[in-house]
This record gives C-alpha cells, structure tokens and sequence, in this order.
C-alpha cells in the first residue's frame, strides 16, 4: 500500500500500548518493532511478503527471504528465526514452491538463522515472505530517528532495482542470477552490521518500497532533521538511467514522488530521470546510514574491507526540520 | 493510426506494447487509465525521438504518439543490421555457373544472421537475382518476411526488361538507394 492510505488506516486504529518494554513500536515509522527482553537484550521482529519479481522461483525466494531479513540488520541486530509466508494458486505445480521454499531457505541460512515454521494461503497469485525475528544489545539498536546535524549519510548498495525489474518483465533484459538488479537483491545486508556498531553509528533503515528520497524523508522526520543528498554521488546501476528514459519506471516511483516530494526541496535543474531513479521503489535495498562525520571515512573503509563494495557517502545531515535538500 | 488499449495493465506493460507497436506505425495511442503509465509511456515516445502528447478524457489517459521523419526512417530492430549491396547477379568474378551457386548459398545463409541485414540493394545485373534466380527469391522472400527491406533498381528492371517479373520486394529509385548506401554500413558484393 501506499505510505499515504496506510498512515490514514492506522490513523483509525488505537494501537497505542502502556508496554514499557516495547522499545520501537509504530510511532517513528521504523523498519522493525524492538522489545525489550532482559536489561541486556532486545528482540526485533519483522515480516514482508510480496508478489515474485523475478521468473525463476529460486531465486524469487532467495531475493524474498534477503528483503526480509534486511529489516533486522537495518535495527542493528542479527537474525535468528523465520517463519515463511506463502499464497500459492492451485494451478500451480507443487515443484514452483518448492523452489521457492528452497531459495528462501538457502538466503536464511546464509543469514545464519533458522526456519521454525511458517503458513500457507491459497490465492491467485503467488506470494511469499518470512516473518523474522532477530536480538540485539541495547546499546547497538539503531533506530532510523536519531540522526544528527553534522552526520554524514552513507548508502551501502546501489540502487535501480525497482526500474530493472520493470525492465526484466517488459522482456528487455534477462532476470537470471547474473542480471546485477537479481545480484543487488540477493545480497544480504549483513556485512555492514558489524562496521556500523565499530564506528558509533547514531540510525540506520533500510532502502525499501519508499525509494531512496522516501527512505531519506523518513528519517528526516523520525530525527527532526534535514538531510542534504549531493545526486552525484548516489551508487546508481549501469543501465538503470536508460530504462527510466524509457519509461520503465514502477507506479510506486510515482506513488512515492507524490507522497514525499511535499518535504523535499530538489534543485530545478537536476533532470526528471534523477528523480524518477531517486523515489524508484527498492527490493532488498542497501541500508542508509547516518554517521558522525569524524567517522565516516573508518566506516566507509571498514564496510569496503567486508566486502560492502559500493558503499558511498551520498551527502550530510545539514540541519534541523524535517526535510531533504536534494542537490 | 493505430489505437492500444493499455487500460487496466500493470507497468512495463503499457510501454511494452506501445514500444512493440512504434515499430510498425507512425502513428498510435495508447490508452491507459492512470497517470503513471501515462508519463512512462510518454518517455518511451521521448526516448525514441517521437512527440508524444497526454490528455485526459474522463478518467483515462490517451498518450499521442508521432514518429518524426527521423525515426521512422530507421526501424530499431533493424538499426544495428548491415546494407548489402548486390550490384551483379553473380558473387565474385569467375565462371558464371560458380558464381550462379555461390550468391543462393550467400542470401540462404543471410537468413542465419543476427542481427539480419537492414536492407538488400539489388543494382546493374544484380536486379536478375531479385526476378529470374528462384533458389534466391525463395531466401529473398524469407527475408523480407522477415522484416528485411528488399530494394531493387528501377532503371536496372527497366534496361532488362524485368520490371514485370520483380517477385519479391520493392522498385527503388537512384535517391533512396544513395540514400541508404550513404547513411548505412554498407557490404558491397
């Protein structure tokens, strides 16, 4: 659903909650809910599920299995359970959710945790996700509301993902393992964990459904700040520019423009195509990070030395308010 | 003018078609029945060097699509084949009846290429081949189904009488054939 018709739903409901222990509820619009287990510890839990992005199934759940890990790594913790979510049309042979089923298991067990169970549906359509729940210390919990005036923004993968899918469905690119979009999506976010709490990360989300510029706003918002993007600076896929100019580009793009342009001010001469690939819906995105600028550069150079090879820093916390100047 | 119905289609579809449709017409509207799809299909015009316009009627949207002379000059699919240029009836210099065999064996194995040739330009004693070989109309015509364009000399069928007997492809004229040997990358056989 869109951020606008979503917030207007929740808006109706009373989910307010008295719990002291619930750290991170729905009040900030972060990636994940946080609940306080012991005086060391907390839980993190998240589920995610969608329609396949891709053809082949495997990798369908491997890429559906990274998204919804990412939510736990993107609050600073580790994943430990899953529980699979799945809607499968009777038409369907059975071998299609075994794929899937076993790409979903593969991608948690490179995550390090367990499959303990899950739910099936019928539906049209197929669908499939996991529930995840993950730990993490207190004092490593990264909430995507406390970044800070002089922080330095930093985006650990690309992004394109949502114009190369439309791409790979218009049929004018492959969506097998070597399409670097299918690659993107299958990456786990876990490699940046470990150098975000070694170099005093203040908040972290996680690039999804919103876009880049969404995700930004957000964040924004939750820490009452403004975020300054420098464009050029933005990790962008090869190719991505050229389908945009062809007008691949999702509804969500556009569903997203609307919905946060309003606390957005973007430069008059940055071309509509920047804009498009900015509020380009993302599937297993990169996490954005906001970091003190006295540790940018160690965070950068210790997520590049695990292998987070397109991390950049893509601009800075300029100020207070809740908008994003996009340069 | 060609009409498509995009309503009711997810994206890339919309493009898709239209995209698909831009090859063979000059002139289209697709009708979608939400904005996005409207502008993403109005890039695509964009992207392609065509003009495009939006207008909303009631609660759809009709994209206004023109080819400019430009490109509808050039089919994309085509774009990146090679123009070959037969300016005789046989291929190479020789005995005839070797050259007679060789050019069918050289149209046959034109059909296996990828990407095909753009154009074939049949010129002087090249315009037999397009008239009186059958072996080769047979792969002439494979390839103009194909969406290879076949031209053949008009004053050549004219000096040789054939201009009756022209089976496959069209009559072209001094200006179009410099045309496409000028602006092309030509073979000459």
């Amino acid at each position: 659903m869109g951020p606008k018709t979503l917030s207007q739903v929740l808006r109706q409901v009373d989910f307010f909650s008295e719990d002291e222990d619930l750290l991170i509820g729905l009040g900030t619009a972060d990636d994940a809910t946080v609940y306080k287990i012991d005086e060391e510890r907390a839980i993190i839990q998240s589920v995610d599920f969608f329609t396949p992005v891709v053809d082949d199934p495997y990798l369908f759940g491997q890429v559906a299995a990274a998204n919804a890990i990412s939510d736990i790594y993107a609050m600073g913790g580790k994943p430990v359970l899953a529980m699979n979510i799945v809607c499968f049309p009777s038409c369907l042979e059975e071998e299609v959710l075994v794929e899937i089923l076993r790409g979903g298991a593969a991608k948690v067990k490179e995550a390090g945790a367990t499959i303990a169970g899950g739910h099936t549906v019928k539906d049209d359509e197929p669908k499939y996700g996991l529930s995840v729940s993950g730990f993490v210390k207190h004092e490593n919990i990264l909430p995507n509301s406390k970044a800070k005036k002089g922080d330095k923004l930093v985006l650990t993968k690309s992004i394109g993902t949502g114009i190369y899918v439309s791409a790979i469905k218009g049929g004018l690119c492959e969506g097998g393992k070597e399409n670097p979009a299918v690659k993107n999506m299958l990456t786990l976010n876990d490699k940046a964990v470990d150098p975000m709490h070694n170099n005093d990360v203040r908040s972290c989300t996680d690039v999804t459904g919103f876009g880049l510029l969404g995700h930004m706003v957000e964040m924004a918002r939750g820490s009452n700040a403004e975020l300054t993007l420098d464009t050029d600076k933005v990790p962008i896929m090869d190719g991505v520019r050229d389908y945009a100019e062809m007008g691949l580009v999702p509804g969500g793009a556009y569903d997203n423009k609307d919905n946060f342009i309003g606390d957005t001010e973007i430069n008059n001469n940055l071309e509509e195509v920047m804009v498009d690939m900015l509020f380009d819906p993302q599937t297993s995105g990169g996490l954005l990070i906001s970091v003190p600028a006295d540790k940018a550069s160690d965070l950068l150079r210790d997520l590049n030395k695990n292998g987070v090879e397109e991390a950049a820093i893509i601009g800075e916390v300029t100020g207070e308010g809740t908008k994003v100047i996009v340069e | 003018m060609k009409k498509i119905d995009a309503k009711g289609l997810d994206c890339p579809e919309p493009v898709v078609l239209t995209k698909n449709a831009l090859k063979e017409n000059k002139e289209i509207i697709t009708i979608v029945d939400n904005e996005a799809a409207a502008n993403n299909v109005k890039k695509l015009a964009t992207k392609l060097g065509a003009k495009a316009e939006i207008k909303k009627i009631d609660s759809n949207f009709e994209v206004n699509i023109k080819k400019t002379e430009k490109n509808s000059e050039k089919d994309e699919n085509k774009s990146e084949g090679k123009v070959y240029f037969f300016k005789s009836d046989k291929l190479g210099k020789g005995e005839d009846e070797l050259g007679n065999v060789l050019i069918k064996g050289f149209l046959h194995t034109l059909l296996e290429l990828d990407p095909l040739p753009q154009k074939l330009i049949f010129m002087n004693s090249g315009v037999k081949i397009a008239t009186e070989n059958e072996d080769a109309i047979d792969s002439l015509k494979k390839l103009e189904d194909k969406g290879v364009t076949i031209l053949s000399c008009g004053t050549c069928l004219d000096y040789y009488g054939l201009e009756d007997k022209l089976d496959v492809g069209e009559i072209s004229n001094m200006y179009e054939i410099v045309e496409s040997l000028n602006s092309s990358n030509v073979i000459t056989i």
